[in-house]
């Protein structure tokens, strides 16, 4: 593991989340088996793996949507686990984007944006209309703020649940799968205002089948498998040229799907692999923001 | 080996399944035509219409104290209904506890109202001020009418409301609370009110029996004033030996509950239309 866990937490800022240990049980069956983890600000991490893996359950136990078996989370030092913690606080410091947009359907695109401005931030509705106008602007949504979510595409549905969630002004967001409902058409939208998020320096985590995506715009790619951990690292590396067998595996199967159909391909496969699956990209212009690990 | 059979035994019997349908709708109109005839064989119109429809009873009806019945009704049934909305909504919330005695509780006093006829509940009701003299209940009679009712009421609407929660999907509480917002702030904000569009048909429908139910009101012993529309058609039906102001009365039910049926049905194609 290359988090070395000396203090918990850490005590630094820099390190948004950190989860120590991290169980998630769904009565007997192990979800995850002991996840250790750190995101800094400014980093863009994609978890990626085959379903099953423990992968969205970890976003979820991170804003504990799903309660830890065992472990402990902190967000910007905040212990999310701790019984005693405010827990509706310390979400407010972190956006979620679902699979499944989950937009309010009976409020319009900005009152999705401004119901937990006015409610738990307490802004005016004044107030709360210009902040959700501007995210809605962001997301390139300004013209559909009075839309209702049943009246839009699946891709600007998404887009209004990233506006919503930018407009609590977290510190950092996470994605589950945001774009594995999408219509393949549509994908490519929600993908290029995550891309503007990320360039503009926003913490994010991201569950993501979307391969070019973590290439491109992850800083460190996550594989998991089996409820841990098992390789991380820069995408030139972990998706460039894996070292695990079980990454490699997932890997031929995600950026070459006619193997799922091949079941023998497997051991061929590995023996006559010449080289990675795309080759890595190398020279990426680096942004500037602090490169984790 | 069954198809053999019939072409063996009755080859010419088998008819092709649209003769058949054909036939089956000849012999219903039959049906329709005899009872059509026999009715005006053996029924005395124009007895009928003085028993039940008889112009100068139609006239005194509407005239005396009609209004005033039709309005004590459409009182009953709307202060009825909000209280039971309320009761109901409790209830439902009650159900969905995490508390285990409010869910006990909940369900011991819907499956108490709803089993139980609601013309006893209602019997009880007015009889209550023996067991507690210094009752009183305030707005005398609508008071102890909504109340009454609206017992019963919530404990059937409890139900309804209760499936409308549970309709709304769980990502709309786990998206409302990653925002930050409390459990009852979820629940007011978001989840409440796409439960009650979902249960706007139903619950309309429970409004149309409420409408009904409300002629039970009778035995709480109402004045002259507080009757309601079948009180006041059974009282004037018995002073003239004649029917026509009950038919009255049951027509002027039909004015309020077939408006709110013609409006489920509208609702209910809008909902089937943007799912």
């Amino acid at each position: 593991m290359s988090v070395e866990v000396q203090k918990i937490p850490t005590g630094n800022r820099e390190d948004e989340i950190q989860v120590y240990d991290l169980h998630k049980s769904f009565g007997d069956l192990e979800v995850l088996t002991g996840i250790d983890l750190v995101v800094h600000r400014g980093e863009v991490v994609c978890v990626i793996g085959p379903s099953g893996s423990g992968k969205s359950t970890l976003l979820r136990c991170i804003n504990l949507l799903e309660q830890p078996t065992k472990g402990r989370i902190f967000i910007l030092n905040d212990e999310i686990t701790d019984p005693d913690a405010d827990v509706d606080h310390i979400r407010t410091l972190m956006g979620m984007v679902f699979q499944s947009f989950n937009l309010f359907p009976h409020l319009t695109a900005l009152e999705n944006c401004t119901v937990a401005l006015t409610q738990v931030k307490k802004l005016s509705a004044a107030q709360a209309r210009a902040v959700g106008m501007e995210n809605l602007h962001k997301v390139g949504l300004g013209d559909r703020g009075d839309s209702y979510p049943l009246q839009m595409s699946g891709g600007q549905q998404q887009r209004v649940a990233i506006a919503r969630a930018l407009s609590m002004d977290p510190e950092l967001m996470l994605f589950d799968e945001p774009t594995s409902a999408l219509d393949p058409e549509l994908v490519g939208d929600v993908l290029s205002v995550m891309r503007d998020l990320a360039a503009g320096g926003m913490t994010m985590m991201v569950v993501t089948h979307e391969m070019a995506f973590a290439r491109e715009v992850a800083d460190r790619v996550i594989f998991m498998d089996g409820g841990v951990i098992v390789e991380q690292g820069p995408p030139a590396e972990v998706i460039g040229n894996p070292k695990e067998e079980r990454t490699r595996t997932f890997l031929r199967r995600v950026l070459d799907p006619t193997h799922l159909d091949t079941p023998d391909d497997e051991k061929s496969a590995t023996s006559d692999r010449s080289g990675p699956p795309e080759a890595p990209i190398e020279g990426r212009p680096h942004r500037s923001r602090l490169f984790g690990l | 080996m069954s198809a053999i059979t019939a072409e063996g035994v009755r080859p010419k019997k088998k008819l092709s399944p649209r003769k058949r349908a054909q036939r089956t709708r000849i012999a219903q109109y039959g049906v329709l035509v005899l009872l059509v005839v026999v009715a005006a064989l053996f029924i005395d119109g124009r007895q009928v219409v003085a028993v039940f429809f008889r112009p100068d009873m139609v006239a005194k009806t509407i005239s005396v104290r009609l209004p005033l019945a039709f309005f004590n009704t459409i009182a009953y049934t709307a202060g009825a209904f909000v209280v039971g909305l309320l009761g109901g909504t409790v209830l439902a919330l009650m159900k969905l506890s995490q508390v285990g005695p409010y869910r006990w509780l909940a369900t011991i006093y819907t499956e108490f109202f709803r089993g139980v006829p609601a013309l006893i509940v209602l019997l009880a009701f007015g009889l209550l001020p023996l067991a507690l003299p210094g009752l009183k209940i305030p707005l005398d009679p609508y008071g102890t009418v909504w109340t009454g009712l609206g017992l019963v009421s919530a404990a059937y609407m409890s139900e309804t409301i209760r499936a409308g929660i549970q309709a709304v999907p769980k990502g709309q509480i786990e998206a409302a609370r990653s925002l930050g917002m409390s459990s009852g702030m979820a629940t007011r904000r978001i989840v409440l009110p796409q439960a009650f569009r979902i249960v706007t048909p139903p619950l309309t429908n429970e409004m149309v029996l409420l409408t009904k139910d409300s002629s039970l009101v009778y035995v709480l012993g109402l004045t002259t004033n507080g009757y309601d529309l079948t009180k006041f058609g059974k009282d004037l039906s018995n002073t003239y030996a004649n029917v026509t102001p009950l038919v009255i009365a049951g027509l002027s039910y039909l004015v309020i509950t077939l408006p709110l049926t013609f409006l489920v049905r509208k609702m209910e194609a809008r909902q089937a239309r943007s799912k």
